[in-house]
């Protein structure tokens, strides 16, 4: 019996239906909103290409979001540790296939749409992580031991990502999955003995592990101006573009270093300069308090969760949202090394809507499930 | 319940403890929007006015490919292209109205160019037409007025001056695709080339050299003004191949349309020399992209042009195989030099008949004679005697059954069986019959010609353990020809050397005797004389009607069901430098199509070494006489 564990009585569908967070509902799509504006302004005022794919994408991200709400918080508990193996072979496809592919066939196939599997990573990650960390008591979290498994969840993905390469994504992943540690009440001291542990491997891994390509690349991250047209160019531009568009900004449509295609990816990456640009320091505190305010519900809403499950994923996916789109921002505005991270729900991206509207999803599920408690050992059965 | 509010308390402490870090560096973005845009907003303002400087990325030249002696087999052309920036295009349909009446473009160009108008980032131009001629650029120039966002530009294009000839090495370049693209601002470039396939994509990287950067003052419009630096880029590296250009066309001329592959190469070194595989295609009708049907029609043509026979096609060896099963025997001293078998015709095993393929028979045979008329009855006995594993370690020995991570793509392991084999892969056991017809060659066994011009090498090399290779290396541009180092000297694979003496004398009776199956097919000049063995692998059974009412000739047959000519040679005699191997798939008998082409090639090969032929004859004379006597012998014997 799925819901004898249930201390809540059963739902019907109208109820969860009724149950749904609206508001949060209207504040993402609101995010969106802004999002179609400027890719409609990336084209020049065109519909095509990026704001009418992105509408039909979203839209396809609100339908996942509502399946994902309304299924049984019972079935993510019992299917994390699968989604995580499913995610981390296609992570391993990718690998693989990254290294084969005949030429001619590769330039034959034009039709081919990519997904991503590290941005689907995101999400399963913390899923598994709270799985484990569900039934633990305080005294399992302060055994060294106990933490191996977890930490191997987590270093697995990390691992196979760095090696895409995607530095971006691989912090992003760590940095959430920490996360989730630390909310497991994992002890201070763990992370900091972790931290320390972690500088000082740098050097022998550097020396003895890395391979001079790889050691390459590491060093491209690091000093993006050794490119000369890449990252560093990139971020001047940007932030010409940002400062000049003042209080108010230079008007829709109108932002003279986006539409003079100074600003690179501006449909992508660099989107937020382009809000800021064309609607100034408000634009850019409108979409702000937006995203903080999601935040705000996802905190709201882990907080109030019976159950420690709900609490760890709704509290993770609300901090890889935070980091998402702050990293995002810090790196237009040059605070942060360019990476390569869109911004959530504005940027133009299949996978990456995708992903955030399966998050909010659990979120708006977590919240019609907030009243429930499971037994421990509740995944099993 | 104690216990979940303990977790509950420290959750919900480190919870609000993460969301006043992430106020704090909100709080932090909030700040930076507030310098940028408040306090440093009129300095950046005026930056963006005069924000007229643009950087471009210079396309560097891709590095030449040379052959051995420097003849370039793909060089770079200049190429006038037609351009369009997206970003000063009013309306891409007017514009390329305009524009179809100097170039007329297609409705498939057209939606080629808007999709990627589409796809692109708007940053880099996209190519409209590329190979302008000068009519057409003055044109274009002439109405600039009329096409916005049309501009002219001079590049470099790949062009492969012997078009089919080389197109199985060196493969071709295109277009960089979706998943190609990668950041690398180089890739974006309008038009740029990366190799799709063959020695263009083995040494792609090394080719495509660095680009370089121009700093471009730009007006309102985004047009160029002037320039304002230039960092120059550099160029890409050279591949020089261990291919003799000129050898290679003639090859691939030999060969002709049917479709055939040979490979010839130094027994010494493994250098390959030549490496042609028929019908080919003309890698320079890649450069624009091919259309759908251009390309349904390569990947459709049965004689595969694509495809690279000469490493990727798979055939049975036939009779080219007796030497492997003739040293296998020796070296499990079931036979000697002076074991006989003799030859009726046929050979019955259990219920069944094997047939030699001289229907009277050959009479007594031994190793030497059987090797030269290639008496199958022979075969069998001594395959029998052998057995397959033995035969299988021999094949492997000498380089079948193996890749040999030649540079190229697309290699292939051929199939060398043995019981193990049949029992994991077919989950039967091994048969009796099928060591018979390993014996010949015929079976299940499976060879690429590469692997056959290996064999055949390590067969007169001394039994050295040769591996083929294709580049000699890959240097930045120098203008003169670079320093190679010495090839390695390889390993000796261990086979007795007066099997090998025995081997060889019968590979050259079984050209240059009137026995030899080869006769016809001999080199006539005596300073250039080749030894070798013919292979003629049947591709279908022979039924016992058949067989009663006279076995039907290839030329009665349907092309595909006729036999594989296959012949593996090696010239000169007494110190053997060239090896080579060919294949005419369904060409008939191995003497009447294989040997020929082989012949001429070799004939060729050594007429323009200037190391052997007439200029070494003085010296070598006296060894030479040596094929002449055995030639009286042999007439003797016989």
């Amino acid at each position: 019996m799925l819901f004898s564990q249930y201390r809540h009585p059963k739902l019907t569908l109208a109820e969860k239906i009724w149950q749904l967070n609206w508001s949060l509902v209207l504040l993402i799509t609101s995010t969106a909103l802004i999002g179609f504006v400027m890719l409609y302004s990336a084209a020049n005022g065109n519909i095509e290409p990026w704001a009418y794919q992105q509408m039909i994408r979203f839209a396809v991200g609100l339908v996942i979001m509502f399946l994902v709400a309304i299924s049984s918080i019972h079935f993510w508990l019992r299917y994390a540790y699968v989604a995580y193996l499913a995610c981390l072979g296609l992570l391993l496809v990718v690998e693989f296939f990254g290294a084969t592919g005949m030429g001619a066939k590769r330039w034959i196939d034009l039709e081919f749409i990519s997904l991503q599997p590290s941005e689907l990573m995101k999400i399963v990650i913390i899923l598994a992580l709270a799985r484990y960390f569900y039934a633990s008591r305080m005294e399992d979290v302060e055994r060294l031991s106990y933490l191996i498994f977890p930490v191997i969840l987590l270093a697995a993905p990390i691992t196979l990502i760095l090696f895409q390469p995607d530095l971006g994504t691989a912090i992003l992943l760590g940095m959430s999955g920490i996360a989730v540690f630390f909310l497991a009440a994992v002890p201070i001291w763990i992370f900091i003995t972790g931290a320390i542990a972690g500088i000082a491997s740098i050097v022998p891994i550097w020396n003895f592990v890395l391979l001079d390509y790889q050691k390459a690349r590491v060093l491209i991250y690091l000093r993006p101006e050794r490119d000369p047209l890449g990252a560093g160019y990139h971020v001047m531009q940007s932030k010409i573009a940002l400062g000049s568009g003042g209080l108010s900004g230079k008007g829709f449509l109108a932002g003279s270093q986006s539409h003079l295609s100074f600003l690179p990816e501006k449909h992508t990456d660099f989107i937020f300069t382009m809000l800021a640009e064309e609607f100034g320091l408000i634009g850019g505190l409108v979409l702000l308090s937006l995203y903080f305010l999601i935040m705000i519900y996802g905190f709201a809403i882990s907080l109030r969760c019976r159950h420690h499950f709900g609490r760890l994923v709704g509290m993770g996916i609300t901090m890889a949202f935070f980091l998402n789109f702050f990293v995002n921002i810090a790196m237009v505005m040059g605070l942060l090394p360019v990476v390569g991270m869109p911004l959530p729900l504005v940027s133009y991206g299949g996978t990456s809507i995708l992903t955030n509207m399966i998050g909010f999803g659990l979120i708006l599920c977590i919240y019609i499930n907030r009243d429930v408690t499971f037994r421990p050992g509740a995944a099993d059965r | 319940m104690h216990r979940d509010n303990d977790r509950y308390k420290a959750y919900s402490r480190r919870a609000v403890l993460l969301l006043g870090g992430n106020v704090i560096l909100l709080s932090g973005l909030i700040g930076r929007m507030y310098q940028l845009q408040i306090m440093e907003g009129e300095r950046y303002k005026t930056l963006a006015e005069d924000n007229r400087i643009n950087l471009k990325i210079l396309a560097p030249p891709r590095g030449r490919i040379l052959d051995r002696f420097g003849r370039p087999m793909a060089v770079n052309q200049r190429n006038y292209r037609a351009l369009l920036v997206p970003e000063n295009i009013l309306n891409i349909n007017t514009t390329i109205a305009a524009l179809s009446q100097i170039l007329n473009v297609t409705a498939r160009e057209k939606k080629r160019i808007v999709r990627e108008v589409k796809r692109r980032k708007r940053f880099s131009n996209i190519v409209i037409r590329e190979n302008l001629s000068w009519r057409q650029v003055s044109q274009i120039e002439a109405n600039a007025l009329e096409l916005p966002g049309v501009m002219i530009d001079v590049g470099e294009s790949r062009f492969y001056p012997d078009g089919e000839a080389s197109a199985s090495i060196l493969g071709y370049v295109g277009m960089v695709s979706e998943q190609e693209m990668v950041r690398d601002p180089l890739l974006q470039l309008p038009g740029f080339r990366v190799g799709k396939t063959g020695m263009e994509k083995v040494h792609d990287v090394a080719l495509r050299g660095k680009g370089g950067t121009s700093q471009v003052e730009v007006n309102a419009f985004g047009r160029e003004i002037r320039e304002l630096s230039r960092i120059e880029g550099q160029r890409g590296s050279e591949a020089w191949l261990t291919i003799d250009n000129e050898l290679q066309k003639f090859v691939s001329k030999r060969l002709g349309e049917r479709p055939a592959s040979a490979v010839v190469m130094d027994v010494h070194t493994g250098e390959v020399l030549a490496l042609a595989s028929t019908p080919s295609f003309d890698p320079n009708i890649f450069k624009k992209g091919l259309s759908q049907a251009e390309w349904k029609q390569l990947i459709s043509n049965p004689h595969s042009p694509l495809n690279n026979k000469a490493i990727s096609g798979q055939y049975a060896p036939g009779s080219v195989f007796k030497m492997v099963v003739a040293l296998a025997a020796l070296e499990k001293g079931v036979i000697s030099k002076n074991f006989r078998v003799f030859c009726n015709g046929e050979m019955e095993l259990g219920e069944t008949f094997f047939h030699c393929w001289r229907i009277k028979g050959h009479g007594h045979m031994d190793l030497f004679n059987a090797i030269a008329q290639s008496c199958d009855v022979f075969f069998y006995e001594i395959a029998l005697k052998t057995g397959i594993d033995h035969i299988a370690a021999m094949a492997r020995r000498v380089g079948l059954g193996q890749k040999f991570k030649i540079e190229l793509p697309g290699e292939k392991a051929g199939l060398v069986p043995t019981r193990a084999w049949k029992r994991n892969v077919k989950g039967t056991k091994w048969q009796k019959g099928e060591t018979l017809l390993a014996g010949i060659g015929q079976g299940f066994i499976l060879t690429t010609p590469l692997q056959m011009a290996v064999m055949i090498s390590r067969l007169v090399n001394g039994g050295r353990l040769v591996v083929p290779s294709m580049t000699r290396t890959v240097v930045p541009f120098a203008g003169k020809p670079p320093e190679y180092t010495t090839p390695p000297s390889f390993k000796n694979m261990g086979v007795h050397a007066s099997h090998l003496g025995l081997v060889r004398k019968a590979m050259v009776a079984a050209i240059n005797s009137p026995f030899g199956t080869a006769y016809k097919a001999r080199i006539k000049e005596p300073e250039f004389f080749m030894g070798g063995k013919t292979g003629t692998v049947q591709v279908r059974r022979i039924s016992k009607t058949e067989r009663e009412s006279g076995v039907l000739k290839n030329k009665e047959l349907a092309w595909n069901e006729r036999d594989h000519a296959v012949f593996v040679g090696y010239a000169p005699l007494e110190i053997p430098k060239y090896a080579i191997s060919v294949i005419v798939e369904h060409g008939g008998s191995g003497a009447s199509t294989a040997a020929p082409v082989a012949r001429d090639i070799l004939l060729e090969l050594q007429k323009r070494d200037p190391n052997s032929g007439s200029g070494a004859m003085q010296e070598r004379r006296e060894v030479r006489l040596e094929p002449k006597i055995q030639a009286k012998k042999f007439l003797r014997e016989g």
